[in-house]
């Protein structure tokens, strides 16, 4: 049985106030809270085995790269990743989708060929691909979202076609709370010779995920999302195109040989690990990983379905507002609008009474004008969050509706 | 504390905005994105004798972005380019602190953002659409 309770005691800042009241920390989508035992992880390697990795042979060294590649193994496993030296420690997902369009892009975009995205795109899984295809000459094409918050499948089935040679798609919505069908669309990238990306910084941290099952070629996360540390995150990708793929950066680590006049790359995936990495917070993303593993990731899912259904049915209950996305089966992100109060005082009224949560367009302005908004309010839960929080949300947007009230009569 | 944000005369001017509008043919026509939350405004100016005869302002955004495009709007009109410039100027200033609002002065209903950051762009959003403006007149 999940117990959440249980589960509390492990985060040392959901003991602290916000004024004179308990935090409620709602803007997970943004960033998640850090268990004592990453916390810990990170302590431990500050205090014990702090160096630099891969070239000392030295004691502290030798834990240190130890430490790290442990790490890599077990965001390898989390993933479903059978090979390890599929896993490339970036600085989080934007970059490790800009590592793709940058050192995929570079060698394989030509003129006339086309990378098919969506309308519900974070910034960062748009702008790498309008660098690339603006560089290489190709086109960006963009399977529409439905009323629903879905992606119109059969308009997928359209737009990739023989020019595709990319699909790149968010595998959950940071403000729809939808779940994309990305295995679908990964076989029908197939059928055509094209490649898939999944964006993952949404789905990492709260659904099981296994690449394999996923069917892509790419997989991007950010470790901050899913209870590690900022500064690190993840590119999986499928090793034989790790292998073909150019550099990203150049520095040091990543070469094999250097000449004043030239280079060899380093073994994958070192040869996308240019200079020294984020140590401590790869070896922190491993403790949160084990973390979520230690949960079950199927219990993380179901709780945080659970919360996100309650909040919905809840907020439903306000006259005249709009909740974006599917009433069922959604994700904990559930982003709304309400006529009479802009997201940005709502949000200022809820920090009032203790609630954290998210106003604007959360990177995802393409959206926001497909819904015809310029800004939402989201609500985002994770693993700790508790139904007693979705109804302290609820009842604090009414005394914020009621405060703007008064003042409009 | 809430008070001290939303005074009354910043709901005032939300709830009631002054000089919301287009313009026809105006001198002076300035769009802006604040690219943080994605609220926009637009802003008008039309210029007899030099000195600004009537501003007014569109768009959509939060109560202290819109209170402030109200309060700018009327604060404006009368002035002259370099009037308006410095103004502008001033008031950019006095929402970092370096400035002080007389008590008197309807724009010190503002003065309860400063505490803020991330709400000072709102804020000063329109002003700095029309100082863009002016700088392309």
């Amino acid at each position: 049985m999940y117990d959440v309770r249980q589960v509390r005691e492990d985060f040392p800042i959901l003991k602290r106030r916000v004024g004179d009241r308990p935090l409620v920390y709602l803007d997970n989508a943004a960033t998640s809270q850090k268990p004592r035992q990453v916390l810990d992880a990170l302590t431990e390697y500050y205090e014990r085995h702090n160096a630099n990795i891969h070239r000392g042979v030295h004691r502290l060294a030798e834990e240190a790269t130890a430490l790290y590649e442990e790490a890599r193994r077990k965001v390898a496993r989390f993933l479903g990743a059978p090979d390890t030296r599929s896993v490339v420690f970036t600085r989080g997902t934007t970059e490790s989708i800009n590592l793709v369009a940058y050192a995929w892009g570079r060698k394989n975009l030509r003129e006339g060929d086309e990378v098919v995205l969506t309308e519900s795109e974070h910034h960062s899984n748009l702008v790498p691909w309008q660098l690339a295809a603006r560089a290489a000459g190709a086109k960006l094409r963009f399977i529409p979202v439905r009323e629903d918050g879905a992606l119109d499948m059969e308009a997928a089935e359209q737009l990739i076609g023989p020019r595709t040679r990319l699909v790149g798609c968010i595998h959950a919505s940071n403000v729809l709370g939808t779940i994309n069908p990305v295995e679908r669309l990964a076989a029908l990238a197939h059928a055509h010779g094209a490649l898939m990306l999944v964006d993952g910084a949404q789905s990492a941290p709260h659904v099981p995920v296994d690449v394999k099952s996923l069917g892509c070629d790419f997989f991007a996360a950010s470790g901050h999302k899913m209870l590690g540390p900022t500064g690190v995150g993840v590119l999986w990708a499928r090793p034989e195109l790790l292998e073909e793929m150019d550099p990203f950066l150049g520095g040091g680590e990543m070469i094999r040989e250097v000449h004043l006049e030239y280079s060899t790359w380093n073994d994958i995936p070192y040869k996308f690990e240019a200079g020294t990495m984020n140590i401590a917070q790869a070896i922190g993303l491993g403790a949160a990983v084990d973390y979520l593993s230690g949960l079950g990731m199927e219990n993380v899912r179901e709780h945080e379905r659970h919360l996100g259904e309650y909040a919905y049915r809840r907020l439903s209950e306000l006259e005249g507002i709009t909740i974006f996305g599917p009433e069922k089966d959604r994700t904990g992100v559930v982003a709304f609008h309400l006529p009479d109060v802009h997201p940005h005082d709502l949000s200022q009224l809820l920090d009032e009474e203790g609630i954290a949560t998210r106003s604007g367009h959360h990177c995802c302005q393409p959206l926001m004008r497909r819904l015809g908004v310029a800004a939402t309010a989201r609500a985002s839960f994770y693993l700790y969050n508790t139904e007693e929080e979705v109804d302290a949300l609820v009842e604090a947007v009414q005394r914020a509706r009621e405060f703007f009230g008064a003042f409009a009569r | 504390m809430m008070r001290e944000l939303y005074t009354q005369v910043i709901m005032d001017h939300y709830q009631r905005p002054r000089n919301r509008g287009e313009l026809e043919n105006p001198d002076l026509k300035e769009h802006l994105l604040n690219p943080l939350c994605g609220d926009e405004v637009t802003v008008y100016a039309r210029f007899e004798d030099g000195k600004v005869a009537e501003a007014t302002f569109t768009g959509r955004g939060c109560s202290i972005s819109q209170a402030s495009a109200s309060m700018m709007t009327g604060r404006l009109v009368g002035k002259s380019r370099e009037e308006a410039a410095s103004e502008i100027e001033w008031f950019k200033r006095a929402m970092t602190g370096e400035e002080q609002f007389s008590e008197a002065d309807d724009l010190a209903a503002l003065k309860g953002v400063i505490k803020y950051p991330s709400r000072i762009k709102c804020a000063t959003l329109p002003w700095t659409a029309f100082q863009e403006g002016l700088e392309k007149l």
